[in-house]
């Protein structure tokens, strides 16, 4: 839903960011007001993944050159943990498996590091395991995964589902999904998208990170953006994304060898 | 009645001592022992000293005896139904035997035990029986204890043995188990100090056919740390689980050798492994596993993970595997790897502090040994214990 007067949220200027000295981000622009979807798509290592891991802290990227604001905050001040506990949530695309450490136990001690910043009180055990059974609907996820370690032995679309649970149980203001879509059958496809869609507001963005236009039959973007070579080429509305079904990406070829880039 | 019988392994133990002289580097079990520690525990009076802090008390419906090397452990105690102390006889027909069996002879820390243990507790298991803690706590000089376990057929025993210690102080002790046919041990080990004490803990495990043995080990904080778990299938088609968690900081070196011998067909092994090793500490395992001619389809499988919590601390890990059967199954692995940036990373960005992340991740690798021990194990808080250890 586009608002001209929402607040702006996420604000990227000229951002460029590195990975083991190799430049990957080279000045990417783009501003994200509450209540808007965003999708950026573009083929493998157009640095569409890497922005979502300079937004969220990984210590892998380095941060060489532009801003970004948060709700008018410097990110890159805060460690990894303080942008998640103010909202900034990043679903992973390969969520990691901590093998000893109880999903619900990880769910608990993530969902009260939020809940303590926004000035509400923590869950004990017992509150949480209600409170969290609720949030298990948004993704139809069976309980059972609660008892089991984080992400050990889940097939892709349950680990994808435990992301989603987990931005149910965050309440993120800007939700960034990293090809959450990816290794997912259309049913589970279907599950995931129909949770982001139920926890999309008017107060918070989304910013999906994706490949396919098939996610964006799903969710309905208000902004497409096309990267490649680090940066954003072009935007445009939803019907981008369709264009970009049809005639693939050679287009962004031509693009770049005019701009003397490719 | 046990010092009849212990007289004469006494006094052998003595006379192999003398003989084999204290291990040397050349040899390859001790190749990397810090052999000075050793030669300090070799020197240590015998002692029944109690800790400074009190027990706490046991679960309820567990039994608990307390050996210290000298007084008697039955003395005043209800024995469990099922559970009968061995006499005289019986015990000198029956100690030793799974010893021989498991290739204990001339092995420097058994005959070290034998020269030193004063007393014994030896015990006969029928049928279904209560769970049994057996605490060993050395307050100073040398705790040199040993136990005899007989399961009789089908019987059935959760065993807890709690090894404790503080200051100048070690243990030297000695297990042997022999498990009937269709015999069940669920046996636990959680053997923590603070850092000045040593350990040479000695198992011997004897499985006649379809009898299961489940050992979990947690052993965390000795300066100078030997267990060694040998068990053998006699027939082989028994089940044998090792879990082990070793634990090591400052300056603290811990070996676990364990060796698992198939002397019979369709035997199964199930082994886990882990080491966390902080600090400027050196952990060590061996796994040897043994599978001769006639241990056709054996089912082995060795996990050794070990992870480095400091760029000064030291992992040596060695599968050493001696397959002859040609139709078996037996895989085997080994890692050594620090806390990974993209599990950190991972709990970051759900709001979780770095020192946090990484006390959970900590805590995730010890609970999953950690887990598998008996019940009675709780009365211990053997979570606690270990995470107090490596909090920075």
């Amino acid at each position: 839903m586009i608002r001209p007067d929402a607040q702006l949220l996420l604000d990227i200027q000229d951002l460029h960011a590195s990975v083991e000295d190799k430049p990957i981000l080279k000045g990417v622009n783009l501003q994200v007001r509450a209540g808007e979807v965003h999708a950026v798509m573009g083929r493998n290592g157009s640095g569409k993944s890497t922005l979502s891991k300079v937004l969220a802290g990984h210590p892998a990227y380095r941060v060489t050159g532009g801003t970004v604001r948060y709700r008018g905050q410097d990110l890159f001040e805060l460690e990894p943990e303080e942008r998640a506990r103010l909202g900034v949530f990043l679903g992973f695309q390969y969520p990691v498996e901590i093998p000893g450490v109880s999903n619900l136990e990880f769910l608990r001690v993530s969902t009260n590091a939020r809940r303590e910043k926004q000035g509400e009180e923590e869950l004990d055990t017992f509150a949480f395991e209600d409170h969290v059974h609720d949030k298990l609907k948004v993704v139809q996820m069976d309980p059972a995964f609660l008892e089991r370690s984080v992400n050990e032995g889940f097939s892709g679309g349950e680990k994808k589902r435990n992301e989603i649970l987990q931005m149910a149980l965050l309440e993120p203001v800007v939700a960034i999904l990293d090809e959450t879509d990816s290794g997912l059958d259309i049913d589970a496809l279907r599950i995931v998208a129909g949770g982001v869609n139920q926890l999309a507001t008017e107060d918070n963005a989304t910013l999906l990170i994706t490949h396919y236009q098939r996610l964006l039959d799903e969710i309905t973007p208000d902004y497409v953006h096309v990267m490649a070579a680090g940066r954003i080429l072009r935007t445009g509305g939803r019907e981008l994304a369709l264009e970009l079904e049809q005639t693939g990406y050679d287009w962004v070829d031509q693009e770049l060898a005019a701009q003397g880039v490719a | 009645m046990a010092s009849s019988v212990l007289a004469p392994v006494q006094e052998r133990g003595r006379a192999a001592l003398e003989h084999l002289g204290l291990p040397n580097r050349r040899q390859e079990p001790w190749r990397l022992t810090d052999l000075k520690r050793l030669a300090a525990v070799s020197k240590l009076p015998a002692s029944a000293s109690p800790l400074s802090t009190p027990l706490p008390p046991s679960l309820e419906g567990v039994t608990r005896l307390v050996l210290n090397g000298f007084d008697d452990p039955l003395a005043g105690q209800v024995l469990p139904e099922g559970i009968t102390a061995l006499n005289a006889e019986e015990l000198e027909q029956a100690l030793g035997h799974t010893l021989d069996r498991c290739g204990c002879a001339q092995v420097w820390p058994v005959e070290f035990n034998h020269a030193k243990a004063e007393q014994i507790l030896a015990l006969r298991v029928r049928g279904q029986v209560g769970p049994l803690e057996l605490v060993l706590a050395a307050g100073a000089g040398l705790n040199a204890t040993r136990v005899l376990l007989l399961l009789e057929e089908k019987a059935e025993l959760e065993l807890m043995q709690v090894l404790l210690a503080e200051g100048a102080s070690a243990h030297s002790h000695v297990l042997e188990v022999h498990l009937g046919q269709e015999a069940q041990l669920r046996h636990g080990v959680l053997a923590t100090a603070d850092g000045a004490s040593s350990l040479m803990a000695h198992l011997a495990v004897e499985q006649e056919p379809r009898s299961s043995y489940a050992l979990t080990s947690v052993v965390q904080g000795w300066n100078l740390g030997r267990v060694e778990p040998r068990v053998v299938q006699v027939d082989g088609q028994a089940q044998t689980m090792l879990k082990g968690l070793a634990v090591t900081g400052a300056e603290q070196q811990l070996a676990t050798h364990t060796a698992v011998r198939f002397d019979g067909p369709e035997g199964e092994l199930d082994q886990l492994q882990k080491c966390l090793a902080g600090g400027q500490s050196h952990a060590i395992f061996n796994g040897a596993i043994s599978v001769p001619r006639d241990a056709q389809r054996t089912n082995a499988a060795q996990l050794s993970r070990n992870l480095l919590l400091s760029d000064l601390a030291r992992v040596d890990t060695k599968p050493e595997l001696e397959i002859v059967a040609d139709d078996v199954r037996c895989a085997h692995g080994a890692t050594v790897s620090q806390l990974q940036d993209d599990e950190l990373f991972y709990l970051q960005s759900r709001g979780i502090a770095a020192a946090d992340a990484t006390a959970l991740l900590l805590r995730g690798a010890c609970q999953e040994v950690i887990a598998q021990l008996p019940a009675a194990a709780q009365a211990w808080r053997p979570l606690e214990r270990v995470m107090e250890s490596l909090a920075p």
